[in-house]
């Protein structure tokens, strides 16, 4: 990794977006990099959606707040309408499946739909959709290793839900997996 | 959240607040008051929840009022102390503030800005500069105002006010913004203890030995006396000049400064990485103290750039003082925005470009 990674995090309250924005930059400094995560925590968030920016670099960050991102992962169609446009050229662009109707148009970038609600159904847990796209992220952009995204989560996570821990390293393998061959929509 | 408070020098990723008050308990702050309001509390929820546990006092106080009163109660009788607040709750703070800094009792007062004026907004904002380094409330007296400008100086800076406060008898305010606050980052905690307490002679907490009482007091009747003490605060600040503390970064080489501080200054960082990708030649001086403020520095400086761009979350505050500093050796041009906005680097860089066609600037 040269420079520095700017993401945007973005869907509803209770999805999991801070969480997941958290979790990835805690693993990045326990790989002993520069992290910033900036919530958003003004009327949008009274309001049910919530996003995060989370930059990793290997550098010390400048601005904690920045406009366009080399990623954006976006759980909802509010997020997608208003992030699909502020990925780099050449970014990457991931969403939950079931969650957007209008699909992204962008041709410069790299779209990538999972169908992470779908696939936490199948494991029970509808909470560890999040991972399930992160891990999903983290293949296609491999800015920290999973170990260290485990260790991140036992920081994260109060101790009595550290029984879900498992169910967690589940889900991002199968974000994993499905990033490594996604199944091709037919539109 | 989860994390453990044992082990003291892990790199942990922290909220600005989070830091800020886990820093204020290594410090070996005594007590706590405050009262909550966005974007700062959980300052207050953190000593909530850690005070007890660790040995100090948290009083949720009934006011803003009632809680600047009740630090100039306990700073009266020399225990190391705090409150916190954002914008509309600071302001009203300033008639406790006025009195404490007249009384000249250590202290620590912090402000996480957002935008006003009025009630305002919850965004991070820096428009309350001049409320914080013109004295705030009535009367001629100032504070020791640090900016920080990471989670990591959030918490430092706790311990550098304390340092501060203590060593001049006067109230050290930190300004900070909401994003300040909220945001995450590693941060390397101070260490618990490092921040030696020190005799004072002048405290209201019982005669013990002494012969005579302690008398904490901002009323003097007689105008003669009063003018005394005026006398002695401004030799007090002419000597607390020498505190002055800022950041260079590549100003040497500069054809355009930029002065920012706090959030500003970060984005103003990424501004001066916009400039030299472009060989625009940008440096970026920050101010850490606001007050005093790095004038000497500000004036050598304009001497040799050409053009002075001051970026601030406000209608343009500090940029009179950095006018001032420069004293017309060189075009002070700003730019910002207001009510909780936030310049983009894009959009800062964009005026640095308008400056250089403008002022038809010849760069080296």
């Amino acid at each position: 990794m040269e420079k520095a990674q700017e993401i945007i995090f973005a869907g509803f309250g209770g999805q999991g977006i801070l969480s997941m924005g958290q979790i990835l930059a805690y693993s990045a400094m326990i790989e002993n990099k520069e992290v910033s995560w900036m919530p958003s925590y003004g009327p949008e968030m009274r309001g049910g959606t919530a996003n995060c920016i989370v930059i990793v670099s290997t550098s010390r960050i400048s601005s904690p707040i920045v406009s366009k991102f080399d990623s954006a992962i976006v759980l909802n169609q509010p997020s997608l309408d208003k992030f699909e446009f502020t990925v780099k050229p050449g970014g990457l662009l991931i969403y939950e499946e079931s969650s957007i109707i209008n699909l992204p148009t962008r041709t410069d970038i790299e779209c990538l739909r999972v169908p992470a609600m779908e696939k936490a159904q199948k494991l029970n847990k509808k909470q560890v959709a999040n991972m399930i796209i992160l891990g999903a992220f983290l293949e296609k952009k491999p800015i920290v290793k999973i170990e260290n995204v485990l260790s991140a989560l036992k920081k994260v996570l109060p101790e009595r839900h550290h029984h879900m821990i498992p169910v967690n390293e589940q889900a991002l393998e199968i974000g994993k997996h499905f990033a490594k061959s996604p199944v091709k929509v037919t539109v | 959240m989860n994390q453990n408070n044992n082990s003291n020098n892990e790199p942990r990723l922290m909220k600005g607040n989070e830091a800020l008050a886990e820093a204020a308990i290594r410090a070996g702050i005594h007590a706590y008051f405050g009262y909550p309001i966005t974007p700062q509390s959980e300052i207050l929820e953190y000593f909530t929840r850690e005070m007890p546990k660790r040995g100090g006092v948290v009083v949720q106080a009934e006011s803003e009022l009632a809680a600047i009163n009740m630090v100039y109660g306990a700073a009266g009788a020399g225990t190391r102390i705090m409150t916190s607040s954002s914008s509309p709750g600071i302001s009203l703070m300033q008639e406790g503030l006025s009195y404490i800094a007249s009384a000249e009792l250590p202290c620590l007062v912090v402000n996480i800005n957002r935008g006003g004026p009025g009630l305002g907004t919850i965004q991070p904002s820096q428009s309350d500069y001049w409320q914080a380094v013109k004295g705030g409330g009535h009367g001629d007296y100032h504070l020791i105002v640090l900016a920080p400008a990471s989670v990591q100086e959030m918490a430092d800076f706790v311990f550098d006010a304390f340092r501060l406060a203590e060593k001049y008898r006067n109230p050290a305010f930190i300004l900070a913004d909401g994003a300040l606050g909220q945001m995450m980052e590693k941060v390397v905690l101070p260490e618990a203890g490092s921040l030696p307490y020190h005799e004072v002679n002048w405290a209201t907490s019982g005669m013990g030995k002494r012969k005579e009482r302690n008398i904490i007091t901002s009323l003097y009747m007689q105008p003669e006396e009063m003018e005394q003490v005026n006398l002695h605060l401004q030799k007090k600040y002419k000597a607390m000049q020498k505190e002055v503390r800022f950041e260079s970064i590549l100003t040497e080489d500069a054809d355009i400064l930029l002065v920012a501080y706090g959030l500003g200054a970060r984005i103003c960082q990424k501004v001066v990485e916009l400039g030299r990708e472009k060989d625009i030649k940008i440096g970026l001086l920050r101010p850490i103290t606001l007050y005093p403020f790095p004038k000497d520095e500000i004036a050598r400086l304009a001497i040799r750039v050409q053009s002075i761009l001051v970026v601030e979350m406000n209608a343009g505050q500090m940029v009179e003082d950095v006018s001032l500093a420069v004293n017309g050796r060189c075009p002070v041009n700003l730019t910002g925005r207001m009510g909780g906005m936030i310049s983009s680097p894009e959009e800062v860089f964009q005026k640095v470009e308008t400056i250089i066609e403008k002022q038809t600037l010849t760069l080296k």
